[in-house]
């Protein structure tokens, strides 16, 4: 047998963000058991794993794993494509940016909690966004505007504490970014 | 493993409380956005199948309207409206008393006069039964 002559060197920063990946699409695929009374209403926490990789290893690595579970976990929950898939994916785009932003506030006064409650409502208004221009093109979709806010605060309040405690109690990071 | 409920506490920053009662604050703006649906603002009343008022529910009114048995007197109040006396035999629509939501109609069949409220867009266009 030849030897492949194309070579993907694998750094340790792939390998890093496979594994919090796969973390974030377990938890999204544990998640889609959790009856739920609305659709669009979820904990997604999934999130989690991007707000700790967000902290820990900055913005490009968390957008990474972030889309890979959108992408992976609709897959495998067999949503690739259909309505679910696009609203997930518009919703994690519009987070990804307002993290973007969010994560140049500074340290000592916005933590985990803030990023996750601000990413909550990007999520969100990407998916009311899409549901409007698409889905239901009527007016109706924003009376379940003040529904999703309430969700998007207690459900994001609650993935950032867990993200933050998460980030409290794990080993310093050991290997150099690279 | 035990959770402490001091362990959680610490995860919160002083911004972090701000953010989330900017996200509170939100949710109460969108709720009164977006849930004002079902609100009247307006009275509309006809007779013989044309508007002949259309009055405000922001202060109290009342109109006077003419019908083929005398006259009907519909009176409004802040947010809500009623027809206050008619002619008709039977008074269903005085019976009523006060309407408050958008769509909310009275009618006064033998005058051939009616009471409706409007919200600022439309719950339905037609109904029947």
């Amino acid at each position: 047998m030849t030897r492949s002559t194309t070579e993907l060197p694998v750094t340790n920063a792939d390998v890093r963000i496979a594994r919090y990946a796969a973390a974030a699409i377990a938890l999204s695929v544990a998640e889609a058991a959790i009856p739920l009374p609305l659709p669009g209403v979820k904990p997604g926490l999934g999130n989690i794993i991007t707000l700790v990789v967000l902290a820990r290893w900055g913005w490009r690595e968390a957008a990474w794993v972030a889309l890979l579970r959108v992408f992976a976990a609709s897959l495998v929950l067999g949503q690739f494509l259909a309505p679910g898939f696009f609203l997930s994916l518009s919703g994690a785009l519009i987070s990804l940016g307002v993290l973007a932003l969010a994560q140049h506030l500074p340290k000592r006064w916005f933590g985990p909690v803030s990023h996750s409650v601000l990413a909550a409502f990007g999520h969100f208004s990407g998916q009311i966004l899409i549901a409007r221009l698409w889905l239901v093109p009527h007016d109706g979709i924003f009376y379940l505007v003040p529904v999703f806010a309430l969700a998007a605060v207690v459900f994001g309040t609650v993935n950032g504490l867990v993200a933050d405690y998460l980030l409290r109690h794990s080993p310093p990071r050991a290997t150099p970014s690279d | 493993m035990k959770l402490a409920w001091h362990e959680w506490r610490a995860g919160f920053r002083p911004g972090d409380i701000l953010v989330i009662g900017g996200g509170l604050a939100a949710c109460v703006f969108f709720a009164l956005t977006f849930w004002q649906g079902g609100v009247a603002r307006w009275a509309e009343v006809r007779a013989g199948g044309k508007v002949v008022a259309r009055l405000s529910l922001d202060r109290p009114a009342s109109v006077d309207v003419d019908g083929p048995l005398g006259q009907t007197r519909v009176q409004v109040e802040p947010g809500r409206a009623r027809v206050l006396s008619d002619p008709g035999p039977r008074q269903y629509c005085v019976l009523q008393g006060w309407l408050s939501r958008a769509g909310a109609v009275a009618i006064c069949a033998p005058n051939e006069v009616s009471l409706r409220l409007l919200g600022d867009s439309s719950a339905y266009d037609t109904l029947n039964y």
